[in-house]
């Protein structure tokens, strides 16, 4: 995602007279081309996006229309206390999981891609558990880290080491989300083992014959020339952060031993809330509780900040467009 | 290279001196760095071994703390179909998830040929708003989104999880537009030059040099929409026999009262499509991961 908006230079079949058809049916095309793209984006991101913000200043149920109920919801934002803590699990996901999905990604592919041999079949373990579908990947957490019976538990018992109840403590829930989250974190792996493979060897050559050891070739030649992909890392993981929602769905639901994950039965942010993220409670307020209104005010703030996120990346990528420009044009 | 030609003598016979400790360390570190690969690589493949084993248990062992199962029950993996109508499940994933592929393939081509190729005025424009689509989380438009569906009567369908991927998809023009702006502009060119259309060029040029492209667009799609938990949930959670493998799973030990044995056999049986596509196209994968944070 660090994309370029890189310049096409096509070859001038339009002089500026006598070919108007021509530039004519050149605009057609990129129209019927463009046409579907179009038409999807303002049905489902164009009008939703400005539609939610119209509902969140209404009270709606689906049922009877819309009434205008003015700031009311966003008022309501500051007395729910379940708001706050949705807001606080989120936030704990944003900073722990980008840290930590960075770092892990970083020290993985710094192991890999120092490995002589076996460099396939490690490559291909770490990624395989990121294609797991979300729900099976939290579940197969949830069997290793089940309380007194599972293998976590019982490996942490060689050491003497009590385990804690895992998904079913408040405390420990979040950090159990995180290990999936990390367990299935693969891809960003890959992406920084690719970067750090194509630092030029010169580099750590020059670097070597500095009499740079391989701790320091690392931090000042590795580091540096792969930070645009760690920046990548950074922006992806928060986006991710802030979009948490089947992990922390399935590990509450199955925790508190709820029958039915899809009925209304369904238990959300067990125990004691400690898994209710921001979309978990705007999905209830909206899906279950049928608070049309207060849901849409959620997905306003949810929408102000991704764009904040999303924004840091677009300038990043503006830049780098610039900089290519100005420079030697390769 | 240039540089090292000019290494001194004195340089050299210092190396030489070193040399032996030198090599020691080098087999310690050697030694570490493995260690560690495969510390890592265990880490990752141990919980599925784990799942696997507790697969293939008694119902009365998989309460157990056991790891080991005692007697392989093989059978379990078939028992997990009179459980629950995982074949109707597995039709739904499997509609959800080809024909928004072919859907994504359709609409997806076209506009990153345009977006990569062709050149118009507010082409960068749109392109920022296909990246910011990318990345808008979907909760944000699900609330207008459902109450338009319900208003044509289709929630309680797949109809509004795969009707989008027939006009756009962010992930996919961004993906695809990366993979055609590496082939070289000449042969656009000169496919034009040569009196071809804009279309011609795109089904003869472009579509056969991005095949391994648009394979991973495509691998990335299906297996985006096959592990999709929050839009199955949204439209169809009070309708069971339109539910997908994803959805049907997360409920799947609570419904149907069952041992752990026969929750992880499905739990495995669902990832075996990502397995089997995987080894066949690990390729296709590595180059389409990389291309999302890298290239371009």
């Amino acid at each position: 995602m660090t994309a370029t908006l890189e310049r096409v230079d096509v070859v001038r079949t339009t002089p500026a007279k006598g070919w108007s058809r021509s530039r004519a049916r050149h605009r057609l095309t990129v129209l019927a081309f463009m046409a579907p793209a179009i038409l999807g984006f303002a049905l489902f991101f164009g009008y939703p996006l400005i539609a939610t913000i119209g509902f969140s200043f209404t009270k709606y149920d689906l049922i009877n229309p819309p009434e205008w109920v003015g700031l009311e919801n966003y008022a309501y934002m500051f007395s729910d206390k379940l708001f706050r803590t949705a807001v606080y699990n989120t936030l704990w996901f944003v900073v722990v999981l980008t840290i930590a999905r960075v770092v892990f990604a970083l020290g993985v592919a710094s192991v890999i891609a120092r490995l002589k041999t076996g460099v396939g079949l490690v490559r291909t373990l770490c990624y395989l558990p990121s294609l797991a579908p979300p729900v099976a990947a939290t579940l197969v957490f949830f069997l290793v880290m089940r309380p007194n019976e599972g293998p976590l538990d019982a490996f942490l018992g060689w050491f003497g080491i009590e385990s804690p109840l895992w998904f079913a403590d408040p405390v420990w829930a979040k950090p159990g989300i995180a290990a999936v989250m990390l367990w299935v974190s693969g891809d960003l792996m890959i992406i920084v083992l690719a970067a750090i493979l194509d630092v030029p060897q010169e580099q750590y050559e020059a670097a070597e014959l500095d009499g740079a050891g391989p701790v320091r070739r690392w931090w000042h030649v590795t580091l540096p020339t792969i930070s645009p992909v760690l920046m990548f890392g950074v922006v992806n993981s928060i986006i991710l952060a802030l979009q948490l929602f089947t992990q922390a769905v399935v590990a509450g639901s199955a925790a508190s031993g709820s029958a039915d994950v899809t009925g209304s039965t369904k238990v959300l942010g067990f125990p004691e809330n400690s898994t209710l993220t921001f979309p978990v409670w705007l999905y209830t307020q909206g899906f279950r509780y049928f608070d049309m209104g207060y849901a849409a005010a959620m997905a306003t703030v949810l929408f102000v900040i991704s764009f904040a996120a999303t924004a840091v990346l677009v300038q990043r990528m503006r830049k780098a467009t610039h900089q290519e420009e100005g420079g030697s044009g390769a | 290279m240039t540089t090292a030609t000019l290494g001194s003598p004195s340089r050299a016979s210092s190396v030489e001196a070193r040399r032996r400790p030198r090599d020691w360390r080098k087999v310690l570190d050697w030694v570490a760095v493995h260690s560690l690969g495969l510390a890592l690589g265990l880490m990752f493949a141990l919980p599925i071994l784990f799942v696997f084993l507790t697969a293939v248990m008694s119902d009365s062992q998989a309460f157990t703390k056991d790891l080991w199962p005692r007697e392989w029950h093989w059978g379990n993996f078939l028992e997990v179909f009179d459980k629950a109508p995982l074949l109707k499940y597995l039709g739904n994933s499997l509609l959800y998830s080809l024909s928004a592929t072919v859907g994504m393939l359709l609409s997806s081509i076209p506009a990153a040929y345009a977006l990569a190729k062709m050149k118009w005025r507010g082409r960068n424009t749109v392109f920022l708003l296909v990246v910011g689509a990318m990345m808008l989380p979907p909760q944000v438009v699900a609330v207008p989104l459902y109450d338009t569906w319900s208003s044509l009567g289709l929630t309680g369908t797949l109809w509004p999880l795969i009707a989008p991927y027939f006009l756009f998809d962010a992930f996919s023009i961004f993906l695809l537009r990366q993979f055609i702006l590496t082939i070289p502009q000449s042969y656009v060119d000169a496919a034009r030059v040569d009196g071809c259309t804009e279309f011609q060029a795109l089904v003869r040029i472009v579509v056969p040099m991005a095949r391994p492209g648009i394979a991973a667009t495509a691998l990335f799609c299906f297996l985006y929409t096959w592990n999709d938990y929050f839009g199955p949930l949204l439209y169809t959670s009070e309708k069971p026999d339109q539910w997908t493998l994803s959805l049907a799973l997360s409920s799947f030990k609570g419904m149907h009262h069952v041992q752990w044995n026969l929750a992880m056999a499905v739990t495995l049986l669902i990832m075996v499509p990502a397995v089997v596509l995987f080894v066949f196209a690990q390729r296709s994968f590595v180059k389409g991961i990389t291309f999302t944070g890298v290239k371009g």
